[in-house]
């Protein structure tokens, strides 16, 4: 068991102060009370082996001021978009502006049901002590949605949101969605948002999410699924910002012979700690699931993936395949990745693997050799490893803006 | 063009030394085979040429046009018109073959401070070469020589070479790996590039590559050294006799 902590961190103590004035709920109660418990974790939890988020969370700034002020709310509006999207923008914390959604669509505001799962669920257990606000999406049964869903998150304060949001997608509807996250740059905010998302049977949803936060954010986020039958779900994750970032995704594959897909770039400079956790759990036969990241590390960051796969026992013919490619670009950086296969079917196939590389010297000089200088050489190479990941998107606009995005950061940290 | 005194070179991490003393002229306009045996510092001193790292240069010059090229970068080489097709040119996976060659172009006409190219202009330019020498656009959409095969690598250096323009054009054993039928598209095409201003040096193993592009002089590198220089006849005797003689000889 956890075990007991003997002093509050300052930040700890903070959270615990801030959680006292968010209206009470069972919930919120034995949140808190885990928290003052158990503090928050450390690398000695095997979950946050490599984010040790008691020594990483200094502080915490308390509740952002959720007032929107006109000046904030232009900020926000004009975040650009990645592809024309219906869009619901959330300012610290709150709901601010929605655009009409498009037919078979329902958005309304809501007070969320929140909750938390068993074991270390650090993510969950703070948005239960906050989130007091969210957003229910619903697609209707065989909605075939072509203009995509945004949730653009933009943080504009020195303090902590949480949002909890609920998103069910009905049987055969198809449909993409963008989740943002963005912070006004130097500020040092904390966001949490977790997102509960339903995908009924033989849906086809792609699921975008992009993180772009300041250099000084802290972005806590998760998204749990509950994937149902003969469903096509793809996932693409592209971190590019936030001074320490935990993004899980948890998903449960309760429908027979769905096909999973989740590409990931993260992209980690500065002294920015990013770490994705990614948690596939095969409850069902047949279901395929593959899973590639791409990560560059350079300057100081530090990088985090962790890849569960549970394979239970009736899970037969499950495919699951994980691979996670990093370049490290400077001699502090450090990229740390975790595999882990808990597989107890005996008819699957299962397989991981992990590298971690330097630039190709034979490819620079080839480059060089063309004429091409040595910066724009290295930076070429670096696109090329990461813009792999997108390359078979069918959305070529999403695709070209995503590329553009990897573009201006490496311009930024090359 | 060229001309190479008492070059030395030895690989850094190895420490030992490839090329020893060697000296080559090059004159405008030449077509210079170099043929010796494997492992004889072909490949060395084109890389030296070219400027990789690792490949130290410890006494001698070098002199491109009269400029010593010796303390430029391999780009900056590049640019003033050195091009050398790789024995074994590498596989870079991602980076589109079109994207990379509009980024060289551009890149060396920038160095030259000359106006880049524009899209249509460019795709103008590849379309005529790659025509000539029996490439499919649908190839230069791949990524940079993945997947292509031996010969079709060995093609795409010429198209390069074509595109890119340069004064001085250093191909390794361009020869090896294509099939008969290749070898004249692609001689064809390096004689259509031959001129009073750009000159050859062409590395092989074999007087096949020679009769097609025919050679002003050849010489034998044997030990980090030109050994012997001669005209094409020479050649023909490497062919028919080996290189013992002439190493007993130079002994
Ligand atoms: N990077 C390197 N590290 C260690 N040794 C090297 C390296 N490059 C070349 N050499 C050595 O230098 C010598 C000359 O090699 P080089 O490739 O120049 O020969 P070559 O004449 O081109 O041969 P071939 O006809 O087989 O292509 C060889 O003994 C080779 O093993
Ligand atoms: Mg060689």
């Amino acid at each position: 068991m956890l075990k007991r902590v003997e002093k509050l961190t300052q930040a700890e103590e903070a959270m615990l102060a801030a959680a006292a004035r968010v209206p009470a709920s069972a919930g919120r109660d034995s949140a808190a009370g885990l928290l003052r418990e158990r503090g928050l974790p450390t690398r000695r939890v095997e979950a946050w082996h490599y984010t040790d988020l008691r020594n990483l969370i200094k502080g915490f700034p308390g509740p952002v001021e959720s007032e929107s002020k006109p000046e904030v709310e232009a900020w926000l509006g004009s975040i650009t978009a990645i592809v024309p999207s219906a869009r619901l923008s959330f300012l610290n914390g709150r709901l601010v502006a929605e655009d009409a959604m498009p037919t078979g669509v329902t958005a309304k505001a809501a007070s969320p049901a929140t909750g938390f799962r068993d074991g270390p669920d650090m993510v969950g257990i703070l948005n239960t002590m906050f989130a007091t606000h969210g957003i229910e999406i619903a697609v209707a049964d065989g909605a075939q949605v072509e203009t995509p869903v945004e949730l653009l998150h933009g943080m504009a304060g020195e303090g902590a949101a949480a949002l909890r949001h609920s998103f069910r997608l009905g049987a055969g509807a198809k449909a993409v969605v963008l989740e943002r996250h963005v912070s006004r740059n130097g500020l040092a905010s904390h966001s949490n948002t977790v997102t509960d998302l339903e995908v009924g049977d033989g849906c086809e949803l792609l699921w975008l999410f992009a993180q772009e936060e300041g250099e000084a954010a802290t972005h806590l986020s998760q998204l749990n699924i509950r994937l149902g039958a003969d469903a096509k779900l793809t996932l693409l994750l592209l971190n590019a910002g936030g001074t320490l970032v935990r993004r899980e995704v948890d998903i449960v594959s309760s429908g027979e012979n769905s096909e999973l897909s989740i590409r990931g770039v993260n992209l980690i400079g500065g002294t920015s700690h990013i770490d994705v956790t990614t948690v596939l759990q095969h409850e069902v036969p047949g279901v395929t699931a593959n899973e590639l990241f791409r990560n560059v590390a350079t300057e100081r960051g530090h990088g985090v993936f962790q890849g569960q796969i549970r394979v239970a026992k009736e899970a037969q013919k499950t495919d699951a395949r994980m691979a996670c490619n990093t370049l490290l670009l400077s001699d502090e950086a450090e990229f740390s990745a975790k595999p882990e296969l808990e597989i107890f079917a005996d008819d699957v196939q299962c397989g991981h693997g992990a590298t971690v590389t330097d630039i190709v010297d034979e490819h620079l000089f080839y480059l060089r050799a063309r004429g091409i200088p040595e910066r724009e050489a290295r930076s070429m190479l670096v696109q090329a490893f990461v813009q792999e990941v997108f390359d078979d998107l069918e959305d070529e606009g999403m695709r070209d803006a995503l590329d553009a995005r990897i573009v201006t950061w490496l311009e930024h940290h090359g | 063009m060229l001309e190479i005194r008492n070059l030395h070179v030895r690989i850094e991490d190895e420490g030992t030394e490839i090329i020893r003393g060697l000296n080559l002229t090059v004159k405008d306009g030449e077509v210079a085979a170099i043929m010796g045996p494997n492992g004889s510092g072909k490949s060395t001193l084109s890389y030296a040429l070219s400027g990789r790292d690792g490949y130290e240069v410890t006494e001698g010059e070098v002199l491109f046009n009269g400029v010593n090229i010796l303390e430029m970068e391999a780009d900056e080489r590049a640019a003033s018109g050195l091009f050398l097709a790789f024995q074994y040119p590498v596989e870079i996976p991602g980076v589109a073959t079109m994207n990379f060659l509009k980024a060289a172009m551009n890149s060396q006409r920038k160095a030259r401070g000359e106006a880049a190219y524009s899209t249509p202009d460019f795709i103008r330019k590849v379309r005529e070469a790659s025509g000539r020498l029996g490439i499919s656009m649908e190839m230069l959409k791949r990524p940079l020589n993945v997947g292509f095969s031996g010969g079709e690598k060995k093609r795409a250096e010429i198209l390069q070479m074509a595109m890119l323009e340069p004064k001085l054009c250093i191909m390794d054993e361009t020869d090896s790996g294509l099939d008969i039928d290749a070898l004249k598209v692609v001689s064809d095409g390096v004689n259509a590039l031959r001129g009073p201003e750009r000159s050859f040096i062409v590395i092989t193993h074999y007087q096949r590559l020679l009769e097609h592009i025919v050679p002003d002089s050849v010489h034998v590198l044997y030990k980090g050294r030109i050994i012997q220089s001669g005209g094409k006849e020479l050649a023909q005797h490497l062919e028919a006799n080996g290189y013992a003689d002439i190493i007993a000889d130079a002994a």
